[in-house]
């Protein structure tokens, strides 16, 4: 039985546009709340929306269907990239996307399991998210269920320790059921300085995270992050059970949609003006609401 | 009287876990490389294609534990209670203790007695940090009879556990006729001058020294706290007003495990003069067993002691 619920599959130009729909829920939303990151979610929501409405198998009207694809966002700092896909998945109301980080919002900060409908997995702390779809996916394999468990993680992300101990684990049991997606942005909060202080060198450069995670057992597969159609098509090539876990190294542009952000570290977690945010709305073809 | 020498907790947890497997095929055991110590190699034995080896990496061994937890398992992870508790302790509070989870933490060579292998492994501050955290239960069985049926009831029980297990072998305190109950206290000796509350193994050292006491003309009432989160808060006032005074007594620091608790519970609802005995404000050393427990202040002898000095103290 379908997880799907929509009556018609978006096409690929339709998928564009809910991206770009999502891109202007993400940047009011954080203008609403005063608070909160843009970099990091306008490179992950081109992904969220492909993945959402094409890839996951899962049902929005019944959100703890127990043979649903898992998705974990363990980047939990991008969490409204992610409600904005719920959200326009219909999950929960768009219009509650403006709630998010407000008092006793089931939008919280950090993705909270026990809050959100959709959101599979708490997460926040950095790396947690993935070792706790490394535990889903084992347990799915121990139980002979066949659904699949989603990660993305941060290029950042792979800073932390608990991400190599769980990439280590994962060829060991087979779990071809599990696919990471690496938002390759090429730039964390701060990061290492370059030349000068105003520039910040990637956390991984060149095919080190290619490297990487072959090292560790996994099936590396890169992808442009922000191609419709390359997303789509990574997802299809990631989807085979030959007892290997998948990498997917998504090369992504931080504050990717709007030009004054896009490559600038300091948008990790910055408030827009309200002129920035009317240039972000006419760049996105939006008007500010 | 002397108690009979009984197995080590950390063989009665993996005899229990492992019979308990036959009845519940949620049970899976998580093992992050200490099994042939923690007593987790029984379930492995009765249960191989329900244990999985995690490897030396223990934040992700608590956290694919909440992810095995979240699509309906029952994990028992097992390390010993220093990497549970102190290294894991973010993939414990964000992936388990904050969502309340079904997964059980058993901290094995808990306290202040872990074969030779000093300040890294002795964890004695463990019952503080895990019942600071929210959601977690905690639990200190006393003896090899005790374990099982905590063991058992945390099969039963539906959240995010830390039991604590201990290395040595350990006197038998309980009958067969004992009936282990989460979040009750069982009184162990009544008495009627100084009611002594204590948990884990150390009762029965307790118990002993109360024992001991009897013989100098004094009356020893000894509760057993085996759950210390959530606490018998009748219980413990109603122990308490047996006899007005109170003592505390366990293997792990005096600042925030069972004296924490019950200085707070009673500050709260009956104020009663207190002594509390446990480590100081300290971490510990190699060294055998029995030279720790004289050296850190909590053997036999020094417990009757010093609960003897305290009533005495009282009666001037």
């Amino acid at each position: 039985m379908s997880g799907s619920t929509l009556a018609t599959t978006p096409d690929v130009d339709e998928l564009r546009d809910l991206a770009r729909q999502g891109r202007a829920h993400i940047i009011r939303s954080i203008a609403t709340a005063h608070g909160g990151h843009l970099g990091g979610p306008l490179s992950a929501i081109d992904m969220l929306v492909a993945l959402y409405f094409r890839v996951l198998k899962v049902r929005p009207e019944e959100p703890d269907w127990p043979d649903r694809d898992r998705f974990i966002l363990s980047k939990g700092h991008s969490s409204i990239a992610l409600y904005t896909a719920l959200a326009l998945r219909g999950y929960f109301p768009v219009d509650e996307l403006t709630t998010f980080d407000a008092i006793d919002s089931r939008l919280q900060g950090h993705p909270d399991m026990t809050s959100t409908p959709g959101v599979d997995m708490s997460s926040g702390s950095l790396g947690l998210g993935f070792s706790g779809g490394l535990g889903i996916a084992l347990g799915a394999k121990h139980l002979g269920k066949d659904f699949k468990t989603y990660v993305m993680l941060g290029d950042g992300e792979c800073n932390e320790g608990i991400v190599w101990e769980a990439a280590h684990v994962a060829p060991r049991y087979q779990l071809d059921n599990l696919v990471a997606i690496i938002d390759h942005n090429k730039l964390q909060q701060f990061g290492w300085h370059g030349e000068s202080l105003a520039e910040r060198l990637p956390p991984y450069t060149g095919t080190e995270l290619v490297d990487r995670w072959s090292a560790f057992g996994w099936e590396v597969l890169e992808m442009d992050g922000h191609d419709m159609e390359s997303i789509l098509e990574t997802m299809a090539k990631s989807d085979k059970t030959n007892g290997q876990p998948k990498a997917i190294i998504a090369h992504t542009v931080k504050g990717k949609g709007v030009s004054y952000m896009e490559n600038d570290f300091t948008w990790h977690s910055r408030v827009p003006t309200d002129d920035e945010l009317a240039t972000a709305m006419r760049e996105l073809g939006e008007e500010s609401r | 009287m002397t108690l009979t020498m009984g197995k080590p907790l950390r063989f009665a947890f993996g005899e229990a876990i492992a019979e308990l497997g036959h009845h519940n095929d949620r049970i899976v055991v998580m093992d992050g490389d200490l099994g042939s110590s923690t007593g987790a190699d029984i379930f492995e034995k009765a249960h191989p294609d329900r244990f999985f080896q995690m490897g030396i990496a223990e934040q992700n061994l608590f956290g694919a534990a909440a992810g095995m937890a979240s699509v309906g398992l029952i994990p028992f992870v097992s390390t010993f209670a220093c990497f549970a508790v102190a290294r894991a302790l973010d993939s414990v509070r964000v992936l388990i203790a904050q969502p309340e989870m079904n997964v059980k933490i058993t901290g094995g060579y808990a306290g202040l007695l872990a074969g030779m292998t000093g300040k890294t492994h002795l964890m004695f501050d463990d019952v503080a940090i895990m019942r600071a955290l929210g959601h977690m239960v905690v639990v200190a069985p006393a003896d090899e009879i005790e374990t099982r049926q905590a063991v058992a009831a945390l099969v039963d029980y539906e959240g995010p556990a830390y039991i604590r297990l201990t290395r040595p072998a350990t006197p038998i305190l309980f009958g067969d006729d004992y009936q282990f109950q989460l979040g009750k206290v069982t009184t162990v000796r009544k008495g009627s001058d100084v009611t002594v509350f204590s948990t884990g193994v150390h009762t029965t050292r307790v118990f002993e020294a109360a024992e001991q006491l009897a013989g100098e003309g004094i009356d020893v009432h000894l509760v057993h706290v085996p759950t210390i989160k959530p606490l018998d808060v009748e219980g413990i006032i109603a122990a308490a007003e047996k006899t007005g005074l109170v003592v505390t007594a366990e293997e792990h620091t005096i600042i925030g495990g069972l004296g924490g608790a019950v200085s707070e519970t009673l500050g709260e609802h009956r104020p009663t003069l207190m002594k509390r005995l446990g480590l100081a404000d300290t971490f510990g050393e190699s060294g055998p067993d029995d030279a720790l427990l004289e050296k850190y202040g909590i053997s036999v002898s020094q417990t009757a002691d010093d609960i003897k000095a305290f009533v005495d103290s009282q009666a001037r």
